[in-house]
């Protein structure tokens, strides 16, 4: 199997089947589960059987029904939070690193100044003040996020700047927004990829966290973050319930680290000379 | 040369090959078949273009390959034992010792954090062989006989502290230090100025003599070879095309392509005069400028360039012959001067000029591989300038990209192809597609044979002589190699820390009187003779003690 041009490693291809199973999960999660993630089926946390395969919640929902809605919840939030900030942080950077001079400095200090308070309690804070709606949610982290990309994008494109073909499109009379889409992106394709990857699993995780904490998803949506959350007491009284979620993150998080990995070392390993 | 019975041989080369292996199989064969036998004292010249294998048989030859690179076949005997055979450690108790490299770039291949008398009595040191005091002894010993100033103390200096020329000698030095029996020279002068390259050769070479070792000397360029070799070796992707004294290769080639290596270097293009329009292409009248809060890099340039010229301006690397480029085409912002151009002052920033300003001067860079996008098309690349400035239909820039395809002798199904997929010669002849697809009347060539392969780059200069001859462009050809300078233009400036010494005709530039400058820069030119590095110095010492 070939990706980019290049041959997968078995971990690769683990962590894409791993990838590819949550997204159809996510994608097709009402064809899939055998139930209604909100709708109440019998008693509280009765065991596994035929009907319910692994066993019913706090609530008596179905837990496999809540386990796959949440694939949708959890991955849906964060692959639309990282493209978000990956925008952001992209176009931000490369106007960075094209107009250079001031606008560089005051971008860059800016940024600065995010990255210089604890994510976490910044996103506390903002999400107290103005409620844990959704939409609130995705730009909060969005922002957050797309400073570590604007870092990333920036450098990448500082050094792609001064090369010649992007000098000789300076000489040719060409605007920015060209230089941007045409001449640096295309080649700034791979670091980015890999940083896709890195900060879809940060974002899910952190999305995890917002939500174990109260602050994220709220109820009755399932997520996998506030699942745990929700079932974490169970694991005193020998109920596996707190696992199935808990897993569902470190697998997905570990497959895309595989692909990821993957995808550095073969921008490492450099594209090689034409003939 | 010695008779072999007091003479033995001391690195013996035996049908080696070198290949490519990866984890995903078998790749090509980079050394084929090729054998050497080296005395004391003697010198092979290996010769070639890039991919001809020769830094690959350079390293071979102290047993070592690069990565994914193996040794499959033949023997590497030095002083009678095989180095394939041998263990690691054995191996590395040769090297920097008994067998030792000095690698193109000196820059690259220093500590920068360490001082260079560390650095050159490391390998001594190390091994055990020489104690600390013992070590610095013989490092100034060789600093002194390598011409370095203040031989007893440069070496507390830190590379950076010193020239390129210089640092190419104090690596000399570090592989001299523990008396080698063999030292490879890999390109060792390549990267430096003619007027250095003399200097360094002449130190090399002495110091090969009076130590008697053998010597690998790898090289791209014949004239430099022919100072320093007994043989030399010509190679062609991997395979030994012809081997010989040196001076029978080089007055009487038996190989075609030997034949053509030779031929180029001697070559002359004729120039076609035009008459000169009243109102010149390109006037830069008294031009300053500097990079924000630095001294100036070029001071009171002037040159004046008519369509149908080539004003090449010549200088070595720091004279501020790019400076001039970037001014001239708005990327430095000039301090004080006037540019105009077809008799209009141009504005002194970029974004300052029209769009038609902008088209009329184009630019060709040194390295086409990063001069072209190397994720765009050739259809993308060339076709850009014709659909930004002349507002064609897609059918329309796509038939002018196949003409100017045709143009440059480049086949028309590469329109859709990626410029990463192409040669080197092959990118910088997309490279003058992509500035003449704007119609320009002028053309800054920024030193555009030097990345080149000898016989690619002249393949290319003959391509920009057809072409002004067809279009009475105009070329502003930068330059530090007066070879190309004699054969392609008609005018030149010379350059010597940001003023202009001389300028005129090429012909009247580069006849007596000269000026000082432009007469050890001619004299530095390598030329083919193998005395020629005798009488420059000859004649240098001789205006020197008079």
């Amino acid at each position: 199997m070939r990706l980019f041009g290049h041959k997968l490693s078995v971990l690769a291809q683990i962590g894409l089947a791993v990838i590819a199973l949550n997204l159809v999960m996510a994608i097709f999660a009402p064809l899939i589960a055998p139930y209604d993630q909100t709708t109440v089926l019998g008693d509280a946390w009765a065991d596994p059987d035929a009907q319910h395969w692994l066993g019913l919640d706090n609530l008596g929902r179905d837990l496999l029904s809540r386990l796959i809605f949440g694939a949708r919840m959890s991955i849906g939030l964060a692959l639309v939070i990282t493209a978000l900030s990956f925008f952001i942080g992209i176009v931000s950077g490369f106007a960075a690193a094209v107009a250079g001079g001031w606008v560089d400095q005051a971008l860059s200090r800016f940024v600065d100044l995010l990255l210089s308070m604890p994510t976490l309690i910044f996103a506390f804070v903002i999400l107290s003040v103005l409620g844990s709606g959704l939409p609130v949610l995705i730009v909060t982290i969005a922002v957050l996020d797309s400073t570590k990309v604007f870092r990333l994008a920036r450098s990448v494109a500082v050094g792609l700047v001064s090369l010649e073909f992007v000098e000789a499109a300076r000489l040719r009379g060409e605007g920015w927004w060209w230089i941007i889409t045409r001449e640096i992106l295309p080649n700034a394709i791979p670091p980015l990829t890999a940083e896709f990857g890195l900060r879809f699993c940060f974002t899910f995780l952190f999305i995890a966290a917002l939500s174990f904490l109260g602050l994220g998803v709220q109820p009755p949506d399932a997520d996998w973050g506030s699942m745990v959350k929700d079932y974490r007491d169970m694991i005193n009284f020998g109920y596996a319930a707190p696992i199935y979620p808990a897993a569902a993150i470190a697998i997905l998080t570990i497959g895309v680290n595989f692909v990821v990995d993957w995808m550095l070392s073969i921008h490492s390993r450099g594209q090689g000379e034409g003939a | 040369m010695t008779s072999d019975a007091d003479n033995p041989i001391v690195l013996d080369v035996r049908a080696m090959r070198v290949a490519v292996r990866t984890d995903h199989g078998d790749g090509p064969v980079l050394v084929d078949d090729v054998s050497l036998q080296l005395r004391r004292g003697e010198v092979i010249g290996l010769i070639g273009e890039s991919g001809a294998g020769k830094s690959t048989i350079g390293l071979a030859a102290m047993g070592y390959t690069r990565r994914n690179c193996f040794i499959v076949g033949g023997e590497i005997l030095f002083a009678g034992s095989d180095l394939r055979a041998m263990s690691l450690e054995q191996r590395r108790a040769l090297r920097g010792l008994k067998l030792s490299y000095i690698a193109q770039s000196a820059a690259a291949s220093f500590n920068p954090a360490m001082t260079l008398m560390d650095q050159v009595c490391e390998a001594p040191i190390r091994h055990g062989v020489m104690g600390r005091a013992e070590a610095e002894a013989a490092a100034v010993q060789l600093f002194r006989e390598l011409d370095l100033p203040n031989p007893e103390t440069i070496g507390s200096r830190y590379p950076h502290q010193v020239s390129g020329g210089q640092l190419q000698r104090v690596m000399a030095a570090m592989a001299m230090i523990g008396k080698p029996e063999v030292i490879v020279f890999d390109e060792p002068t390549t990267a430096l100025d003619v007027t250095t390259q003399v200097e360094c050769l002449a130190a090399f070479r002495r110091l090969i003599r009076e130590h008697r070792a053998a010597a690998l000397y790898i090289t791209h360029d014949l004239a430099v070879v022919a100072q320093i070799a007994d043989r030399i070796m010509v190679l062609r992707r991997g395979k030994m095309v012809e081997f010989g004294e040196a001076r029978r290769i080089l007055q009487e080639p038996q190989d075609a392509y030997t034949r053509r290596l030779v031929r180029e270097r001697i070559a002359s293009l004729a120039f076609v005069a035009r008459p000169e329009s009243a109102v010149p292409l390109l006037e830069v009248d008294g031009v300053t400028a500097h990079y924000a809060g630095k001294p100036k890099v070029i001071d009171d340039v002037s040159l004046t360039i008519h369509r149908g010229d080539t004003v090449a301006v010549v200088g070595e690397s720091g004279s501020g012959k790019s400076t001039l480029a970037r001014v001239v085409t708005g990327l430095l912002t000039r301090a004080s001067g006037d540019v105009r151009f077809d008799g209009a002052s141009l504005a002194p920033r970029l974004k300052d000029r029209s769009r038609d300003q902008l088209r009329r001067i184009q630019m060709i860079y040194q390295m086409p591989d990063v001069a072209l996008n190397p994720q765009q098309t050739l259809l993308d690349v060339i076709g850009r300038p014709v659909a930004f400035y002349f507002k064609k239909t897609r059918a329309g820039v796509r038939a002018r990209v196949l003409e100017l395809l045709r143009q440059m002798d480049l086949p028309e199904n590469f329109i859709d192809r990626k410029t990463s997929e192409l040669s080197g010669g092959q990118k910088q002849r997309v490279s003058i597609a992509r500035a003449l697809a704007a119609e320009p009347d002028l053309i800054i060539c920024d030193e555009v044979t030097s990345a080149l392969d000898q016989l690619v780059g002249e393949e290319i200069l003959r391509l920009l002589k057809r072409l002004q001859d067809e279009l009475g462009i105009g070329y502003m050809f930068i330059t530090h190699d007066l070879g190309t300078v004699k054969r392609i233009a008609n005018k030149v400036v010379v350059m010597l820390r940001g003023r202009t010494v001389a300028g005129g005709d090429t012909a009247s530039v580069f006849a007596p009187p000269y000026h000082p400058y432009t007469e050890l820069l001619l004299s530095s030119v390598p030329e083919m003779r193998p005395d020629w590095l005798d009488g420059v110095l000859a004649r240098r010492s001789a205006r020197a003690s008079a």
